[in-house]
């Protein structure tokens, strides 16, 4: 279980418990889960190419994880809104209850992808086989990706009473993240390329977790001496340890940050 | 048992509720009445801290409601809609509400009483609305705390669930609680309630017994009381 | 080894009339420098194990130096060790070391210098400045050696194995390592370069300038600063050879400049961040040649034409060929694309959609180099999907117009 980073406290615990049990029971979470293990299963099995099956794992975990951790946080804020209630009338702690509702629900994403991806690797013989470390990587960039947009996706639906609005919202920020984001920064590249853009680049992709997930990734499997090729700053940064640490806690600090806020804004808001 | 100073809430621009004053004494029933809109929802809301006011004071036992959630231990609340997580079974249910409040509680009598044994195992999602409302009932009165809150308490009960919940309420007030309630049931509130609390427009414009009300408005019955009092302006 | 019976003839036929004379401390002469001196043409020396610290041996008649259980020479850092200026020298089973270094002349472990018919064989060198060095030399051959330097700066640092004006000699089964180029060649032409391995040199593993007509075959070059360089030269043939794991900023498993009529078959270039670094080549041959996880399989920097690439597998690299005009002379035909996504309805093995190797990506990426941040992202393959469907900076007519269905398995080519 990832480690909770505001205070731990037995309802907040209790209603995580609860909002675990009610996702891992649901229709949602079995699509999830199934679908993860078929893909493991045809990149391996039809493939038989752990590496490939690992670039293209990292397509995916991209794109669709973010996506997903998404949606659901969206979806289940809505769908639980009177059960919310519920326990809003009860002697609860309003943060408790939010956190726990928000660990729950990105628990069990996180389950779902963890064990459906895992269970087809290690039948596979992922402990023998050299990929284990990027896989493991994969994996916990995985779940600090669906750590973070399940946040993000609270934030919204909890700011947005109007549920399509929530819902637009959230997918505008997914493909902001996920496609325009990049797009705004590849012609910044291109508009400034007379100038020096280590800083910048490096800067850029700590300031979007899909890009510094990537990053991350990619450091493992084929970007490093790619990345030299653009120069000094940007291999000294992410081909050291430096830079390792540095993105683990910048997607730290983007786990943080919308837990922190879902905290803050649940104080204030009206039921 | 609750005391509230010139309680004001809007919502955006929109004031719902505009200098409300309210002190409600240790027992009884009181029902919070008021047309569509008036800020009923509202009042309860604020008084349970679900909604923040904009300003003004709540004191719930002599003590202020602000940051402070420890005061929802003496509240039983029945919420209005009775809509439950779908995969959660009802007994799964009631024992996550009472492990959340860690107090005594009698819901196996309740269960028996409102005949709900055979949908203990049951998934809330494919119960029907009455039977939900059965739950909620059951969710609220297992507990024994000093003030009650019930949000349209009757909502989809059959007759003889409905004798069952007054006989349940009479108890309760027997016992000495603070019991409020809002309802649309004219007849509900007639034979239940000892006192009306009756808002209009974001305030209090009438407070007092039927009978007060009978009286100032004229009227024989309470049902047509309570339909002239928004038109016939009077000064309580 | 086909070399074989004309040294056997060579050795048996001078051994007719020589004699071996044994040097070593407790013997009657003590060091080499004095045996070369009372030796006749064609005698042996005999050299027992023990250190022998001299320099600058000058070899003057045709004589074979012959180590027994690798005797130590040590040169002290002073100069040159051993200077061959006769033919049919024969250098064997010596360990030498402390090479000096300076940085006006060229100080070698072993030079050969205007001669003919030597063998230089099972000789280990280490704290070297330059290796093996042959000088105007021609017919002879450089035969299971170990040269391990200890370099650490280009300009302070010497070659491996050098080759300047030579002609036919056979360089093989030798291990070079730590080195600035592993084994350099220059104005040398009719070389054969086999078995050799040369890896975690500072700069080239095998540097080629103005040679013509050579030829390098099975030889593994590994982790070194740059990877092979293969410059202003004709008729290279380059087979069978293993490129590894040159990563660096300016690193690639080949560069090619200005080389015309090169062969390049059966090659491996595996974890390169460049394969092949194509700049103003011709008429070269690329065939059955693996490209397995490289950064870029092959980069074509302009003036390339009338290349032919053909039955070549491009697996798993980021960016299998880049463009940097919107020219296209060379042909693509019938390799295996590990990204290529098409079908084969009539299952004769071939794709029935031709293939685009060049990705809008890479031509953006050549353009501006930073914009490799954003390889493999959702927007990228957004954009380089669309270029697929209408090419618009790539040149259009560069497509393989028949990929192959599966990995193209090679025959090993003699």
């Amino acid at each position: 279980m990832p480690l909770p980073p505001l205070q731990l406290n037995r309802p907040m615990l209790k209603i995580l418990k609860y909002s675990f049990y009610d996702l891992i029971r649901s229709r949602w979470s079995y699509v999830y889960f199934l679908f993860y293990l078929a893909l493991g299963f045809v990149l391996l099995f039809l493939n038989n190419d752990l590496s490939k099956a690992v670039i293209t794992l990292m397509n995916v975990i991209i794109v669709l994880v973010p996506l997903i951790g998404t949606i659901f946080g969206v979806m289940y804020f809505y769908n639980s809104k009177e059960f919310t209630e519920l326990l809003l009338a009860q002697p609860l702690k309003r943060s408790s209850i939010f956190l726990g509702q928000y660990l729950g629900v990105a628990g069990s994403l996180t389950l779902s992808l963890v064990l459906g991806l895992g269970l087809p690797f290690v039948l596979y013989g992922l402990f023998r086989s050299e990929a284990i470390w990027d896989f493991s990587l994969l994996l916990v960039t995985g779940a600090f990706l669906t750590l973070i947009f399940t946040g993000l996706a609270f934030n919204i639906a909890l700011s947005n009473e109007n549920r399509i609005k929530g819902f637009g919202y959230a997918v505008l920020l997914w493909l902001f993240l996920a496609v325009i984001y990049d797009g705004m920064f590849l012609l910044s590249l291109i508009v400034f390329e007379a100038y020096p853009l280590d800083t910048f680049s490096l800067v850029a992709s700590m300031f979007n977790p899909i890009d510094l997930s990537r990053t991350l990734i990619l450091l493992k499997l084929d970007i490093s001496a790619l990345l030299g090729y653009t120069g000094a700053v940007f291999k000294q940064f992410f081909g050291t340890n430096t830079g390792l640490f540095v993105s683990i806690i910048m997607l730290f600090l983007w786990t943080l940050l919308p837990i922190w806020r879902l905290a803050y804004i649940s104080k204030r808001k009206d039921f | 048992m609750i005391q509230i100073e010139n309680l004001h809430k809007k919502f955006g621009k929109n004031p719902v509720l505009s200098g409300v004053d309210l002190a409600l004494a240790n027992g009884g029933i009181f029902a919070v009445l008021g047309p569509n809109g008036s800020g009923k929802t509202t009042l309860i809301k604020c008084i349970l801290g679900m909604v923040i006011p904009s300003s003004g004071v709540v004191l719930v036992g002599g003590k202020s409601i602000k940051n402070n959630w420890k005061y929802r231990q003496e509240i039983d609340y029945l919420p209005q809609i009775a809509n439950f997580p779908g995969n959660l079974r009802v007994n799964e249910l009631i024992r996550m509400i009472k492990d959340l409040r860690q107090k005594p509680s009698n819901e196996e009598k309740l269960i028996t009483l409102f005949g709900l044994s055979a949908f203990l195992d049951k998934k809330l999602s494919t119960l029907s609305g009455g039977t939900k409302q059965k739950v909620n009932i059951v969710l609220t009165f297992m507990f024994d705390c000093p003030l009650m809150i019930l949000d349209e308490p009757t909502n989809g009960l059959d007759p003889a669930s409905l004798l069952r919940l007054k006989d349940l309420i009479r108890q309760e007030k027997a016992k000495g609680k603070t019991i409020l309630i809002t309802s649309h049931i004219m007849q509900f509130v007639e034979e239940m309630a000892d006192e009306i609390i009756y808002l209009l427009e974001g305030r209090i414009y009438f407070r007092g017994s039927m009978q007060a009300l009978m009286n100032m408005t004229e009227q024989k019955d309470f049902e047509h009381a309570i339909a002239t009092i928004a038109t016939q302006p009077t000064d309580a | 080894m086909k070399f074989k019976p004309i040294f056997f003839i060579l050795f048996t036929g001078a051994a007719l009339y020589a004699k071996a004379i044994p040097v070593c401390h407790a013997c009657e002469i003590k060091s080499i420098k004095e045996g070369i001196h009372q030796a006749d043409d064609f005698d042996t020396l005999l050299i027992k194990k023990g250190r022998y610290k001299e320099y600058n041996i000058v070899v003057d008649k045709p004589l074979t130096l012959l180590g027994e259980d690798f005797p130590i020479i040590d040169g002290e850092d002073k100069g040159e060790i051993i200077t061959i200026i006769s033919d049919n020298v024969t250098i064997d089973g010596l360990f030498i070391i402390n090479v000096g270094t300076s940085y006006t002349s060229d100080f070698a472990g072993i030079r050969v210098k205007k001669c003919k018919n030597f063998l230089i064989q099972n000789v280990v060198l280490e704290k070297l400045f330059f290796g093996i060095y042959l000088e105007k030399a021609g017919d002879g051959r450089v035969f299971h050696n170990k040269i391990i330097g200890d370099a650490v700066n280009e300009y302070s640092s010497g070659n491996g194995i050098q080759l300047w004006y030579s002609k036919n000699i056979v360089v093989d089964q030798n291990i070079v390592q730590h080195v600035r180029d592993g084994i350099y060649l220059e104005f040398s032409d009719n070389i054969t370069i086999q078995n050799n391995s040369s890896s975690n040199n500072l700069r080239y593993g095998l540097h080629f300038m103005f040679s013509n007509d050579d030829v390098y075959t099975n030889n593994v070059f590994e982790n070194n600063g740059a990877g092979v360089a293969v410059m202003f030269s004709k008729k290279i043939k380059m087979t069978n050879n293993v490129f590894r794991k040159n990563w660096g900023t300016a690193s690639f498993g080949i560069l090619l400049k200005e080389i015309n009529d090169a062969e390049i078959i059966g090659n491996t270039f595996e974890e390169n961040t460049v394969g092949i670094n194509v700049e103003g080549s011709n008429r070269i041959q690329y065939r059955h040649n693996d490209f397995i996880n490289n950064g870029w399989a092959i980069k074509v920097r302009g003036a390339c034409y009338n290349n032919s690439f053909i039955n070549n597998n491009f697996l798993y690299n980021s960016f299998d060929i880049s463009y940097n005009s919107k020219m296209n002379d060379n042909v693509f035909e019938n390799n295996y694309w590990s990204d290529y996504t098409g079908y084969d309805l009539d299952k004769n093995g071939i794709g029935d959609i031709p293939y685009r190797p060049v990705k809008l990506f890479s031509y953006i990426v050549n353009r501006t180099p930073e914009t490799i941040v954003l390889l493999r992202s959702l927007f990228m393959d957004i954009i380089d999907f669309s270029e697929k469907v209408s090419p618009v900076f790539t040149p259009d007519n560069l497509l393989d117009a028949n990929p192959l269905m599966k990995k193209s398995v090679r025959s090993p080519i003699r």
